[in-house]
């Protein structure tokens, strides 16, 4: 009796020990902003002269692929956010490849880092504040060299976006500009990337494209503002406007998500037609497997900002070995499966500012073992095309090593005094 | 002539859940009900036409039963909830909630009604006051309504908050300090708070992660067993649906075109639309091979709907009687409703025969008398 007592008592005094550990950590005083804001104005203003530095030597920019059949390879990224709250790991050390004239999909919860892999890839990122500050994003430039986009100036990026990259975004509501014709906005790109193109041949290529993505009244949509069409027409525009110029890799963020699942169904359709049409890539990002399972010959499943499960369509949804991935296959629910109750993966991610040293799932994972307390798992190959991070495959694969990532207040005094040698040199 | 049809049509629908509302079992019930927005013209605010948002819809819902209403956007999904629960005014048809007629309460009645009939919005991020605490979200409408004496005002706050999920420490928190699956338990905390019948559930997952959206619906299905709730659940999320649903209303431009329970929908649609919007259903399975019936276009505009079946611009099985006239929402087979010329009696095509063949004739003369 007296045990249960007991128990009763510590149950109920837990939920306030949580709650003050819980303050402690969101709490910031004055002497901590203060000390926070210094070290990101550092920071930031170092990597900002670092990245100029590169910028104007070629050859800091210039590498070569590990594998010509790819388009991208994403080497160990980092991107880190520099917050009023401390540095936030957005993206901490993810590698995976996307090879020419196939599918891939990213898979992941809301600020996984899904949508901040996308814009380190276009260098669209807020800087100064968001800065990718480690590893390689290696863009084949299809003559037996490569970019690295790190590094890469501003003006170089502007010729490589629409030309070799080019993103449609998740709202098309709002990535059109609501004053401008569709005619003029598809044209604006055509003209931007070939200055030498007269204004009719611009038009002919305009309709062209707005043809090539099932718009019938071409000319009519040509002359409309955008609140005139629906949101599937504009999705069109959109992809439209995307494939203007042919690019090698399209990523598309969510493309599907704000629209109906009968217009959904024609949008799919069209992409996966157009690939094959203009021979390019597809970096597929979304939360929703079923649209992975129908387009993507590669899945890539990322948890807070790391990749934590990668191979083909077939290994992930055939057999996922991840628990996080096997927890979202069975948490949702399928028509046509009767199940009694969903399943549902406990707790939520961790707070992204202060992010544990073991693994990040370990909290949540119902399969966790004693090495889970331990390091970060490293990435794990478990069949030719299957790479894992989870301890559980750690006797049976292929251990291919742990992420790398980028300890920012080191990052401050070596990178100091490699810049004084340069200087000196 | 075509005036007659339409009257035809409409007496059909009202016909269908006749004295339905005198069944106790039966919790809700919508006859035709109809909502038309005007659209004015900037000149001397004329109205010159309406949009036809929710154009004669019927259902019933059962106590302790989940109904759930799929369509795409824009055909009404959410305006027949907000009628249903008065938060707009209707433009013809009746809804009678436990016998009552919900359009026919005085202000004070439909007050005291009020706490019977809550409702979950979409968006927990919007739905919630940023400058009120938790604990004064959930309980505001509770002191207001006296559903609890004074003294046990606090344990009863705490009780709900529980059930939903939340800890009683979360009370002096602001929604700012909660994730979206627990501003969406917050919502729902709210709802319960007032000890309703009815819930309307107006897309409660849709801005909610895969993980965190398994959690809300299996607290919604807790809690329904637990106090014997009736939801309507507002949806375009089928796979959803369908794991919450009794029943299944599928709607398009307006109409319900397609009302059964859910194991007869999904095993056997009826309806082209129904066919067509299941085929579209991704499935988290690479080997699945898609069989999809792809709709042309898009959705038309209610201020303009197509004459005859809204459906007949984008449907596979467009007959000539479709273009000209109305289908009726009929029951097919027992308690499987679907609005499609497919299904018609030999008496009623026969009917309609003769009202097309009218029509087409008026149409004719008419062209006739331009030139």
């Amino acid at each position: 009796m007296s045990d249960k007592e007991e128990l009763k008592k510590t149950s109920v005094g837990e939920p306030e020990e949580k709650e003050n550990k819980k303050k402690k950590t969101s709490y910031i005083s004055a002497k901590d902003s203060r000390r926070i804001t210094k070290f990101n104005r550092k920071i930031t203003k170092k990597l900002e002269r670092d990245r100029e530095q590169a910028g104007r030597n070629p050859a800091a920019y210039t590498t070569k692929m590990r594998d010509p059949n790819n388009v991208v390879e994403f080497d160990n990224m980092c991107t880190y956010f520099f917050s009023d709250v401390g540095t936030v790991k957005a993206v901490d050390g993810i590698s995976f490849d996307v090879p020419k004239c196939s599918t891939v999909g990213v898979v992941g919860e809301s600020g996984c880092g899904k949508s901040v892999t996308s814009l380190s890839l276009m260098q669209l990122l807020q800087r100064p504040a968001g800065q990718t500050v480690g590893g390689e994003i290696r863009l084949n430039m299809g003559d037996g060299t490569a970019l690295n986009i790190v590094n890469t100036p501003i003006d170089k990026m502007q010729e490589l976006r629409g030309n070799y990259i080019s993103m449609i975004f998740q709202e098309p509501m709002t990535a059109l500009n609501p004053v401008f014709r569709i005619g003029r906005q598809v044209n604006e790109v055509i003209e931007l990337h070939n200055p030498d193109m007269t204004e009719e041949e611009v038009k002919a290529r305009t309709l062209e494209m707005l043809e090539l993505v099932g718009i019938a009244n071409k000319e009519g949509v040509y002359q409309m503002y955008p609140h005139e069409l629906s949101g599937g027409m504009r999705q069109r525009v959109c992809i439209a406007i995307a494939l203007a110029c042919r690019p090698g890799l399209i990523i598309a963020d969510e493309p599907t998500t704000a629209l109906d699942v009968t217009i959904q169904a024609q949008i799919l359709d069209l992409l996966q037609n157009l690939k094959d049409k203009i021979n390019s890539s597809i970096m597929l990002i979304t939360h929703d497997l079923g649209v992975v399972a129908g387009m993507a010959d590669y899945v890539v499943v990322m948890y807070a900002g790391r990749v934590i499960e990668k191979g083909t369509a077939d290994d992930i949804f055939h057999h996922p070995a991840h628990p996080y991935t096997i927890g979202l296959m069975k948490s949702k629910p399928v028509v046509g499966k009767k199940v009694d109750e969903l399943y549902n993966i406990p707790g939520s991610v961790p707070n992204p500012v202060d992010m544990p040293n073991y693994c990040y799932f370990r909290d949540r994972c119902e399969m966790h073992c004693e090495h889970c307390s331990g390091k970060y798992p490293p990435e794990i190959r478990i069949s030719d095309t299957h790479v894992v991070s989870c301890y559980r495959y750690y006797e049976t694969g292929e251990i291919l090593g742990y992420p790398k990532t980028v300890d920012v207040e080191e990052l401050l005094k070596p990178k100091n005094q490699e810049g004084e040698g340069m200087n000196n040199g | 002539m075509a005036e007659k049809t339409i009257q035809t049509h409409d007496a059909y629908s009202a016909d269908l859940f006749k004295d339905a509302e005198k069944n106790p079992e039966n919790l809700v019930v919508v006859k035709n009900l109809k909502k038309y927005f005007p659209i004015k013209s900037s000149f001397f605010k004329l109205t010159v036409g309406n949009v036809k948002a929710v154009d004669g819809v019927s259902f019933v819902i059962k106590k302790g039963t989940t109904m759930g209403l799929v369509g795409e956007s824009g055909c009404g999904k959410s305006t027949i909830g907000r009628t249903i629960l008065r938060l707009i005014d209707k433009t013809e048809g009746e809804v009678f909630f436990n016998g009552k007629d919900v359009f026919k309460l005085s202000k004070r009645e439909l007050r005291h009604a009020r706490p019977d009939i809550q409702i979950i919005f979409q968006d927990p991020y919007s739905s919630l006051s940023p400058r009120i605490p938790v604990g004064e979200i959930i309980g505001e409408a509770v002191r207001e309504h006296n559903i609890v004496p004074k003294e046990e005002y606090d344990d009863y706050i705490t009780r709900v908050m529980e059930a939903c999920g939340l800890a009683e420490y979360h009370k002096d928190r602001y929604p700012h300090e909660f994730s979206g699956g627990q501003r969406q338990r917050i919502c729902i905390a709210r709802a319960l708070a007032l000890n309703p019948d009815f819930i309307l559930c107006d897309e409660p997952v849709s801005a909610l992660d895969v993980s965190i959206q398994a959690q809300i619906i299996n607290l919604l299905r807790d809690l329904q067993k637990q106090f014997g709730l009736t939801y309507l659940f507002i949806s375009h999320d089928l796979s959803v649906v369908e794991h919450i649903s009794d029943t299944v209303g599928v709607m398009y431009l307006g109409n319900l075109v397609e009302y059964a329970e859910t194991d007869k929908l999904f095993s056997k649609p009826l309806h082209p639309y129904t066919k067509a919007l299941f085929s579209a259903i991704p499935v988290p399975d690479p080997d699945y091979k898609m069989n999809r019936i792809i709709l042309e276009g898009s959705i038309p505009s209610p201020a303009n709907p197509p004459s005859g079946c809204k459906f007949h611009t984008r449907c596979r099985e467009c007959m000539e009687v479709c273009k000209y006239c109305a289908p009726d929402f009929i029951e097919v087979e027992p308690e499987h409703y679907c609005a499609c010329h497919l299904y018609d009696s030999p008496e009623r095509q026969a009917e309609l025969g003769k009202v097309m063949e009218e029509q087409k004739r008026a149409e004719q003369a008419a062209e006739a008398g331009q030139k």
